[in-house]
């Protein structure tokens, strides 16, 4: 964190100045690890086994804030009788499909729940019925690959009703004692053989963090998106969830667990997505075997509990901005506008479809994938396929030169006037030529006012995206085909500003606000109707522009505000700054104890109280029963904190909407060193594989590759390095790419600090400088040690400074939840630069043959039967 | 000047005889250090601004002199970063002044060994011929199963993790419409 987000770490230190505890898990050991209290190194990629050995020492110690886990969690619940645990199916839960590669959860159901018919609506990533089919007999396969786990951004997944309890957590079936099975293989002993973690040291930790909870006290998590980049990594931050939820660390001041993302706005594109699988909101974009209207779009949420039951006034009211006057109740709001998916349409399954002739236009907006995506040779292949190519960027990225100076034209495989791909590369504006806003990792909005004009060329994307809707709708404007109407009848008239005639982000900002029947703007999402009475852009930023004001572009400074500084920005859902924070509350509405006092229920004045927006019904007693067969909000009672759930619970165990399995389990990375410790099974099973031979995986335990790689990023450079990489003060400061290896390491290999050394895997080979340091430990796993060459990611062939690519190293193994890659891998390090021109792809054709790399199915890996 | 008044300028007696014992201020002042004032004093005005890096959202004061950045600050009264920035955010001047920025459309052929130039306005012409003429070509009403997708795989967009949420609204709203699909960012990587 001191590395990659050093302002946020000001915050850290602030608590250990005020005596909290500072624990630092990684591999290697960082600016972070210096001012921390313990720096723990851990096996890149075994985080689940560590969490899972935690999350077993709490429950083998009865350690759990039981007052909080029986009201607040599922824990209670009770399961249905067919569940099976990877404890009996050696690493498999019930339900999975060998020939398929994914699970029906049919059988992790609450017992006694309808868990059919309400599962798959709008979550197609399930299967829905039994065996493994949709409700209108569709492939379930296209259905699971259409990454609808993401859908859940905002909130949980429907399940059909409340499930059976039982409060004292004993019966067999429930999820506390589920649980408790689940991990109870997770010992100390096991943290050290998978991990590489002592026990003593595995002690400080636990110790640390139980002491550190309950009602005086709370502990926080913080990540950052390297745990997204792992075929478990939906799991791996699930068992952190489990945890901090085990440990009443959710919803209350201190706790909680922080994705320190990396991108400015990255969460802002999330919520307003630029993704494949949802709408604004998190909506799911609608899926072909299911969606074809908005009754059955809605109809998987429509009339349950909790606030996704008013999904139909969200969707109708996205609708209604998008198509305003042409979007009616008679059209179906003009649902059938929408595109609709049928499968897996994420970056790296487009990129193969780019590599196979299947897609011919591509946009790339301030992204360098040459450089930022794993497998940065197959992103090169595909964008030399393309007719078109356009790059967007402040700088000239390798992404916008691969046809001229990309690796694959020094080796010969790419051919520069072979290359068809016409490229436009327009000039982009930089944050201070435009106005906008920006979503932080904490979901909130910062508006920044224009300082200048952009230079030349350059223009926002705003107004480039605006000026080409225009341009398109202009050259259509006398087509009467029916593919051309929604583009045709597209709200798309915005006021314009300044010398460049640019729209005016106010406006647009408005309209992801929304507007009601009376065409003022909204304040708050309940507001919204399914009538098309209301329009409203994104739900969940219902609010930024309420009473007509900018709320994004308060300032109101931080001295003038208490701590929860809510006048500053706006923070989404209702400028909330702690979700679930009715959970900093005891069952009966008082605080858990003074020390920790957030929001409390003000029983004189009938309301919640608190510093924050309570994440609750505002006027709703601690006491409150919801009626029978109650529904949307209405249905949420006094005592359920985790209100987007659809039934109130903060869930330990997820029945429905986790891909890879209702509780996480510890799998090997693709391409590893050792044999899974704890099953039979090696590989996450359902994790998603990129078949092409561009993409060759390492067979684990293979001493051609015997070493562990990893990414990870350097204070001095940003992401890909368009933004880093160009500028002298920071090519200064870090002036060229290097891997970081351990002392014993260097000897096994030859390595001498400071020379060249070649870092190969069956995708490529790239050189770089040896940093032999103690910052990398020799990790002992029962007998044996296992090696890491650490990679800071952020080089390539343009700009000041410049290098190999450590991304063309990695392989494209997805997690099957949200489709991103598993950035760890095995290698070969060994002294010298790497060969040059065609003798490079011979080299690591060397290497692919030695290691036994299958030919006919390069992506298997080897591990499995 | 006199010989006293030569000698008491001497940096060592000032830092001596001085307020500024570790001499790191103004004991340490020639006469023309003394007299250089910040350009944060001489900037036209002062604009709120967000660091455009990682995702704390750090505040940035603009300081703009005859219509050019002339420095970023960090912003004190932020509740996130009480005026700090990192060393990617304080080098965020040279990120918007940099003399290598792009600042002309680059155009290259199919085929073609060099970038050409291109006037703006037919490049925004050309690109949306291209890609009307892709979505066409593209164009799916159903697929291989007869179900309806109304869409095109012909079109793909990577990037918006770096971008506005107004210019991601925008994207994804005249995408969508297009009826293409794969729109993608970093938040997948």
């Amino acid at each position: 964190m001191a590395e990659a987000h050093p302002v946020g770490f000001q915050w850290v230190m602030e608590a250990k100045r005020r005596g909290a505890t500072i624990i630092h898990v990684d591999p290697r050991f960082t600016r972070t690890s210096a001012v921390a209290d313990l720096h723990v190194p851990i096996r890149a990629g075994s985080d689940i086994a560590f969490l899972g050995g935690l999350v077993n020492h709490v429950l083998s110690n009865d350690l759990d804030f039981r007052e909080y886990v029986v009201p607040y969690t599922n824990a209670a619940a009770i399961i249905d009788e067919r569940f099976l645990d990877t404890e009996d199916l050696d690493g498999f839960f019930s339900g999975f499909d060998t020939e398929r590669g994914h699970y029906d959860p049919e059988s992790w159901q609450y017992d006694g729940t309808e868990a059919a018919p309400a599962a798959g609506q709008r979550d197609p990533a399930q299967d829905t019925g039994p065996h493994g089919s949709s409700p209108d007999g569709g492939d379930s396969k296209d259905l699971h690959e259409s990454a609808a786990s993401e859908s859940h951004g905002s909130g949980g997944p429907p399940v059909e009703g409340k499930p059976p309890r039982d409060e004292t957590l004993q019966h067999p079936r429930c999820v506390y004692q589920i649980l408790k099975r689940h991990f109870a293989r997770y010992t100390p002993e096991m943290v050290q053989e998978v991990c590489g973690i002592a026990p003593e040291q595995f002690r400080q930790v636990a110790d640390a963090l139980t002491h550190n909870s309950g009602r005086e006290r709370t502990t926080a998590f913080c990540y950052a998106v390297g745990w997204t980049h792992h075929s478990v990594g939906s799991q791996m931050i699930r068992t952190a969830s489990i945890l901090q939820t085990l440990l009443g660390n959710i919803g209350r001041p201190g706790g909680g667990i922080m994705a320190l993302r990396g991108h400015a706005s990255i969460q802002g594109s999330t919520d307003i997505p630029t993704l494949f699988n949802i709408l604004p909101g998190y909506l799911p974009m609608p899926h072909a075997a299911q969606h074809q209207d908005l009754d059955s779009y809605v109809e998987g949420d429509a009339g349950k509990t909790g606030f996704w039951g008013n999904m139909r006034a969200y969707a109708v009211s996205l609708l209604k901005s998008y198509w305003g006057d042409a979007a009616t109740a008679g059209n179906d709001f003009c649902f059938d506008y929408l595109p609709r998916l049928t499968g897996d349409h994420s970056t790296y399954n487009t990129v193969k479809g780019q590599i196979e002739g299947r897609s011919k236009g591509y946009f790339l907006v301030g992204e360098n994938p040459a450089v930022g995506s794993a497998n940065g040779k197959m992103q090169r292949l595909g964008m030399a396929n393309l007719d078109w190519l356009v790059v967007r960027d402040l700088q000239m990225i390798e992404s916008a030169t691969f046809w001229k100076d990309g690796p694959e034209i020094a080796t010969g495989e790419l051919v520069t006037e072979e290359i068809g791909t016409e490229v436009f590369f327009m000039p982009a504006a930089s944050h201070v030529e435009k106005a906008g806003s920006f979503t932080q990792t904490q979901r909130m909005l910062q508006w920044r006012d224009k300082a200048v004009e952009p230079p030349g060329d350059a223009r926002s994307e705003l107004q480039f995206y605006y000026e080409l809707g225009q341009r398109i709708r202009e050259k259509l404007k006398d087509s009467t085909d029916e593919m051309d109407r929604p583009l045709l009848d597209l709200t798309w008239d915005y006021p314009t500003e300044g010398p460049l005639h640019e729209p005016d982000g106010h406006a647009v900002l408005r309209e992801i606000n929304g507007t009601g029947p009376d065409g003022r703007a909204l304040s708050a999402y309940t507001q919204l109707e399914d009538d098309g009475s209301t329009s409203c852009g994104c739900w969940i930023y219902c609010g930024v522009y309420a009473d007509e004001v900018n709320q994004a572009r308060r300032r109101k400074p931080h001295w003038e505000q208490d701590y929860v500084a809510s006048e500053w920005g706006w923070v989404w859902p209702a400028n909330r700054r702690i979700l679930y924070n009715r959970a900093s509350a005891a069952p009966d509405g008082t605080p858990w104890s003074e020390r920790k006092r957030y929001m409390w229920w003000d029983a004189e004045q009938h309301t919640w109280a608190g510093s924050d927006v309570v994440d609750f019904i505002a006027d709703r007693p601690p006491d409150h029963v919801p009626d029978e067969g109650a529904t949307g909000p209405d249905a949420i009672g006094g005592q359920d904190p985790f209100i987007m759930q659809t039934d109130g619970k903060a869930w330990l165990y997820a029945p429905l909407g986790v891909a890879d399995g209702p509780l996480p389990t510890h799998y090997e990375p693709p391409e590893s060193p050792i044999h899974n410790p704890l099953y039979r099974q090696q590989n996450n099973p359902s994790r998603r594989k990129l078949d092409h031979p561009a993409n060759p995986i390492n067979p684990s335990y293979s001493e051609v590759f015997p070493y562990v790689f990893t990414t990870y990023r350097l204070t001095e450079h940003h992401t890909a390095g368009a933004m880093s990489r160009t500028l002298p003060y920071l090519t200064e400061l870090q002036p060229e790419p290097f891997c970081e290896v351990s002392r014993r390491l260097a000897e096994e290999r030859g390595l001498t600090h400071g020379d060249w050394v070649t870092i190969v895997t069956a995708r490529t080979a790239i050189e770089a400088r040896v940093l032999v340091t103690d910052r990398m430990r020799s990790l002992r796993l029962g007998d044996r040690f296992v090696e890491h060459v650490g990679l800071p990611y952020h080089w390539g062939p343009n700009g000041l400074t410049t290098g190999d690519s450590p991304n063309d190293l990695v392989n494209v193994t997805m997690d099957p939840n949200v489709y991103i890659q598993d950035k760890v891998g095995t290698c070969d390090i060994r002294p010298g630069r790497r060969p040059r021109g065609p003798a490079l792809t011979s080299y690591v054709e060397d290497y692919r043959r030695r290691a036994g790399v299958d030919t006919a199915d390069p992506t298997n890996g080897r591990t499995e039967g | 000047m006199g010989a006293k008044a030569f000698i008491e300028l001497w940096p060592v007696l000032r830092q001596l005889r001085g307020a500024d014992k570790l001499g790191r201020g103004s004991a340490v002042m020639s006469s023309r250090s003394e007299h250089l004032r910040p350009r944060t004093t001489t900037a036209d005005r002062v604009v709120d601004s967000v660091c455009p890096f990682c995702a704390v959202g750090c505040g940035q004061k603009v300081f703009v002199k005859d219509e050019k950045v002339t420095q970023i600050e960090g912003n004190p009264a932020s509740p996130i970063s009480r005026g700090r920035l990192c060393p990617k955010g304080s080098a965020s001047t040279q990120l918007v002044t940099s003399p290598t920025r792009e600042t002309k459309v680059r155009y290259r052929r199919p085929h073609g060994t060099e970038w050409e130039d291109l006037d703006l306005d037919t490049a925004m012409d050309m690109i949306a011929d291209r890609v009307i003429k892709t979505r066409r070509e593209f164009w799916e009403w159903e697929d291989d199963e007869g179900r309806r997708t109304r869409r095109t795989l012909g079109i793909a967009s990577l990037g918006g993790a770096t971008l506005d949420n107004e210019e991601n609204y925008l994207m994804k709203k005249l995408y969508t419409a297009m009826g293409a699909i794969q729109i993608e960012n970093q938040a997948r990587i």
